[in-house]
């Protein structure tokens, strides 16, 4: 695999001195459009959608199908809505609670994680208050230990609190965002201005009137990027859920698929590979959807400031 | 790779000075402190917790006694546990440099602004970040099988017989493959973000000095963006370390390839859940956390000084 990804940076730099035409110096805004530099980013799409391309074909194959037909192509069977169907049907339609589970988790764990590195970013950007530069060290620094590290003591804590297999296990974790937090600093810093917010208070506003009519509006773009990747983040979550978990009507999607899929290898175990592609499918589907939705708001929340003159 | 942290908008900022005439008061307290109390309460209540149990261990007579470092001289003897850092010490050397130059190409691409359809390969690429790890995994994983897969269809189409790319010699190439898709797009973001913010009249300048497209990437972008390439490949060290899901979800697939203490984090959790060794498993996250953040630490320090 390795040389194949390898062998196109390479390629790139051969063609580099083509691309550098006298031409370009007299019109430096707008450099002249290349066949060749889009043919290998198109190389570089193709490895990104194949997967997915897969995946959309085999969800419209039964297990039987899956077996049978190539991996590229339709098998002759199209049974994608009776995939979905059975998918929802399966165990008295686990599938459905996973769902809404993950949805809960998004809303009450991302929503909570955003509102609170909103406040706290909006905090290090306009106020300077006692504590500030330790609590930047200390956020700053935690980042850098491993989740994965806090992962078992977490879950021996949780345990002794009783909070173990059931939903708040996965809540609370999510409610923390290092991440968010950073991006809101920066992006307050530069999307609100001082004055503004001495303007208000001057006319007698309190800080949290000023923070709710001037500041929150103009926050708009940044809370919805750190909404997104905290939605990412608690969508995609596994391995918290799969140690704080045990119930499998708590589950979230991920976590229920991977057991769809590992039932397979135990003795007597149903295979159904085929309602764990189509799962795989529907789990993916919203978070694409909002990620092409939600498009110029996120990128322009993640380019604060950072438009090119 | 849950923890992963979302990419950052640009070099990072020194911090903005605070605010002219701005008294120094509790009132952004008020505003920061929820976030600080969940924070003590998930990170700093667990670390320290963590430190509690390492210096204790569970025994059949006695219970659980104070044994002060026993457990720290354990994991340094542990050949499990350092085949297993060695193994993403050896993802790390070489995944991570091959996610990061696609990244950065593809970045300096958009920004080039010679492609036809830039907004559409930009958040092509992007997608597979929207994709959990257990699908990427799962989807990977058919793609990689004989049975369903494409490996199994390139094979009867072409009669030839590809390496198993789930065979103990392949596993760990296979699993970077699937991260490197996951995370291509991520990094690239991150990338191209930090391209925006660089002034175009630097660029015009340099035109007319007669630097070339090269020179303009070698002597203005890519120290403009030194910190945005820190925080891509600390991040992604971190993430190596703390490698999981991937080869969680895909050991069912590939028994005989991926065993329980494949990975640190691997073998930490098997520990912990299946071992119920829970005084043993921290010690080993804490000295994980410890490499991490010293490698991290250490990197962040070369990567500011280099032609600074």
């Amino acid at each position: 695999m390795s040389t194949s990804v390898t062998a196109s940076p390479a390629k790139t730099k051969n063609t580099a001195p083509k691309l550098r035409t006298p031409r370009a110096k007299h019109t430096p805004g707008k450099p002249k459009r290349s066949v060749l530099l889009t043919v290998l980013m198109a190389l570089m799409v193709l490895y990104t959608v194949v997967p997915l391309i897969w995946l959309v074909i085999n969800s419209t194959k039964t297990q039987s199908g899956l077996a049978e037909s190539n991996g590229l192509w339709f098998a002759h069977d199209f049974a994608l809505w009776d995939n979905i169907r059975d998918a929802f049907t399966y165990h008295d339609g686990i599938f459905g609670r996973w769902l809404l589970n993950t949805l809960l988790y998004v809303v009450l764990g991302a929503g909570g994680a955003t509102l609170l590195a909103v406040l706290g970013g909006y905090a290090l950007a306009k106020f300077d208050f006692p504590g500030k530069r330790a609590v930047f060290a200390v956020v700053i620094g935690a980042v850098a230990v491993p989740g994965t590290a806090l992962a078992v003591p977490t879950f021996l804590m949780f345990s002794k609190m009783g909070l173990t297999d059931t939903p708040w296990a996965v809540i609370i974790p999510s409610l923390v965002s290092p991440f968010g937090l950073y991006l809101m600093w920066v992006f307050a810093a530069e999307a609100i201005p001082t004055e503004l917010l001495e303007a208000a208070r001057m006319d007698g506003a309190s800080e949290v009137r000023t923070f709710f009519q001037v500041a929150l509006p103009l926050l708009a773009p940044g809370i919805v990027t750190v909404l997104l990747f905290t939605t990412v983040a608690t969508w995609n979550n596994y391995f918290l859920p799969l140690i704080m978990l045990k119930d499998p009507d708590w589950y979230p999607l991920t976590l229920g698929l991977s057991a769809w899929s590992s039932q397979a290898q135990t003795i007597g175990g149903d295979v159904i590979f085929n309602l764990v592609i189509t799962g795989s499918l529907l789990t993916i589907l919203p978070l694409i959807a909002a990620f092409l939705f939600l498009q110029k708001y996120w990128q322009s929340g993640l380019a604060a400031g950072s438009v090119k003159e | 790779m849950t923890t992963l942290q979302p990419p950052v908008a640009a070099e990072p900022r020194p911090a903005p000075p605070p605010a002219r005439r701005d008294r120094r008061s509790w009132a952004g307290w008020g505003f920061i402190g929820p976030f600080v109390a969940v924070f003590a309460l998930v990170f700093l209540a667990p670390i320290a917790y963590s430190i509690y149990l390492s210096l204790f261990r569970n025994q059949l007579i006695g219970g659980n006694q104070f044994v002060g470092l026993d457990n720290y001289t354990q994991a340094l003897k542990d050949d499990a546990f350092w085949s297993a850092v060695g193994r993403v010490a050896i993802f790390l050397a070489v995944q991570v440099p091959i996610m990061l130059g696609i990244a950065l190409l593809v970045a300096l691409a958009l920004d080039s602004g010679r492609l036809y359809g830039k907004s559409f390969f930009r958040i092509t690429i992007f997608l597979p970040y929207a994709v959990p790890a257990v699908v990427a995994t799962l989807m990977w994983g058919f793609m990689y099988g004989t049975k369903y897969g494409l490996v199994g269809d390139i094979n009867s189409a072409f009669g030839v017989t590809l390496p198993d790319l789930l065979s103990p010699g392949w596993v760990l190439a296979s699993i970077g493959n699937i991260v490197t898709w996951e995370f291509v797009g991520y990094n690239m973001l991150i990338f191209y973000s930090a391209l925006r913010v660089i002034p175009t009249s630097l660029y015009e300048a340099a035109e007319i000095d007669g630097a070339g497209q090269w020179r303009i990437i070698g002597s203005i972008k890519l120290p403009a963006i030194r910190g945005a390439l820190v925080i891509a490949t600390i991040f992604s060290i971190i993430g190596s370390f703390q490698l999981f899901n991937e080869p969680s979800i895909l050991r069912p697939l590939a028994l005989n390839s991926i065993t329980t203490d494949y990975t640190p984090n691997f073998y930490t959790y098997s520990l912990s859940f299946n071992g119920q060794q829970h005084n043993y498993s921290a010690t080993v996250a804490i000295i994980m956390g410890v490499i991490t953040m010293v490698v991290a630490y250490a990197v962040q320090l070369r990567g500011m000084r280099k032609g600074a």
